[in-house]
């Protein structure tokens, strides 16, 4: 593993976030029935930081839910490390919401596909919108992001890693070299 | 520490076996598991595809409509065989049942047996998952560790806690798995019992032994009652009982010289009035239902866990 290249440093990606959150708020004409999920796990703490964002430009909280897509995996038998289940939390109803689905990184699309399976098992959303830090191409399903912290081209040789402060203790998004 | 521990058996068969690290890992996964229920929607699709039999040698309702209700909730089909309706009847043995429920393609076997090791047998013959739904007096294993999830819930931890067990441990497979779970998650056991009830070399697994009642509940953090079961003949059962009551049923009176918030479990179904009382059995140190419920979610855990690992073990046996 060959770290090739830093794409995001600690103020990059919190313009970053800070811009997205601009672009959520404009799109959806203010916070009116809007909440944020984030799938875990480091989609979980891009949510929070996203409803920071918000809370620092419209001065209103708006709610944040974590989702655990495990169980909804299409790949869940042919990972050899086995997943850990956690626990999907949602405490606010989703019905007729808009809610922003948030992730770290775009690649395949089939997280998103699974965790849009999880979303409308809870209930029927008005609307479901994807924010991503990263989009990295490589789209094996249509999905596509409405927010895009940072498109950045790879090959299926890399991979892209996003290090956030609260799961790996600073932050930055690297791309790095598969051996 | 995502990885640092995989769970790689393709049967759940008793805990004796099981290491703290794989107990904690069916409580933390259940813990997530719970949430489902709670659901307007209660079901993931973990398990689409499955195919669940619960094969029952013995009658039993609780237990298999819980393994029942889990494997549905994980999006499993489910197929109940009950030895009375079966081709049991006609003299097959157990592992020639197996195999022929295998021939369907059946992914998990949910087996309960009158013979010790009868769910142990099973698992050494066949590809597919077997779990343990009780076998003779052997183990339970998901009744345990149901009952384990239920402290866990109530009181924050295993580690430490003081936890008595009342009734006939010497026939009790419910007994059996919960000493192995709770010792090695730390818990200090006593079972306690009239002498006969009491198993010799019992200490050797870890517990003491008392025949006192106030004394098993003195300083206990919980008490898991056991269901009595005396001669099925009412005339010779009814004086039994009642001395049984007597001098073990977990009454008010009794539990009002123990710890304020005793957790009072029971594995059910309950007798009211010959090893609890009702005001107990009803009362706010009772989390008997809870037990009932979260049941559901040690299942789904152990369903979902079984199944995954039996996977992994058939896609590497064809890279």
């Amino acid at each position: 593993m060959l770290e090739k290249a830093k794409i995001l440093d600690k103020d990059a990606l919190n313009r970053s976030l800070m811009r997205v959150a601009h672009e959520i708020l404009e799109k959806n004409k203010g916070t009116q029935d809007l909440c944020l999920i984030g799938i875990r796990n480091r989609g979980a703490y891009l949510a929070k930081r996203l409803a920071d964002c918000i809370e620092k430009i419209e001065t209103v909280r708006i709610p944040v839910g974590i989702l655990d897509i495990t169980l909804y995996r299409d790949d869940l038998t042919l990972v050899a490390a086995h997943p850990l289940v956690h626990k999907t939390e949602i405490t606010f109803d989703i019905a007729d919401k808009n809610l922003i689905l948030v992730d770290d990184v775009l690649y395949t699309g089939r997280t998103v596909r699974s965790a849009l399976d999880a979303l409308i098992d809870l209930g029927r959303p008005r609307s479901i919108q994807l924010a991503v830090l990263v989009d990295r191409g490589h789209r094996e399903l249509p999905v596509r992001a409405d927010y895009v912290g940072k498109n950045i081209p790879t090959s299926k040789e890399e991979t892209v890693e996003v290090r956030l402060e609260e799961t790996d203790g600073k932050d930055e998004v690297v791309i790095i070299q598969k051996e | 520490m995502e990885n640092a521990l995989v769970w790689k058996r393709k049967d759940l068969l008793g805990l004796e076996e099981l290491s703290r690290q794989e107990l904690e890992l069916i409580l933390s996964t259940a813990e997530s598991f719970k949430e489902v229920s709670t659901r307007e929607i209660k079901k993931v699709p973990a398990l689409r595809g499955k195919t669940v039999v619960n094969l029952f040698y013995e009658p039993s309702t609780r237990t298999r409509v819980s393994f029942e209700v889990a494997a549905k909730r994980l999006s499993a089909d489910v197929i109940n065989i009950a030895s009375e309706t079966s081709s049991v009847r006609k003299g097959e043995t157990l592992i020639d049942t197996g195999k022929n429920i295998e021939a369907l393609k059946v992914d998990i076997i949910v087996v309960r047996h009158n013979y010790s090791g009868a769910a142990v047998m099973l698992a050494r013959n066949l590809r597919a998952s077997v779990v343990n739904a009780g076998d003779g007096w052997h183990e339970h294993p998901t009744q345990a560790l149901l009952d384990i999830f239920t402290l866990k819930e109530k009181l924050g931890k295993i580690d430490g806690l003081k936890v008595s067990i009342v009734g006939d441990i010497a026939h009790s497979r419910v007994a059996r798995s919960n000493i192995w779970g709770l010792t090695k998650l730390g818990a200090k056991v006593t079972v306690c019992a009239p002498k006969m009830l009491i198993p010799p070399a019992i200490e050797e697994m870890g517990v003491a032994v008392t025949h006192d009642i106030d004394e098993a509940l003195r300083h206990a953090d919980a008490v898991n009652v056991l269901r009595m079961q005396f001669e099925r003949d009412e005339q010779s059962a009814f004086p039994q009982q009642l001395e049984y009551f007597k001098n073990f049923g977990i009454t008010r009176e009794r539990l009002e010289k123990a710890k304020k918030n005793i957790i009072v479990m029971h594995p059910g179904p309950i007798n009211r009035g010959v090893e609890i009382s009702s005001e107990v059995a009803d009362g706010i140190n009772s989390v008997i239902l809870e037990q009932v419920t979260n049941g559901i979610a040690v299942r789904m855990s152990v369903l979902f866990l079984v199944a995954q690992a039996n996977d992994n073990i058939k896609n590497e046996n064809t890279d």
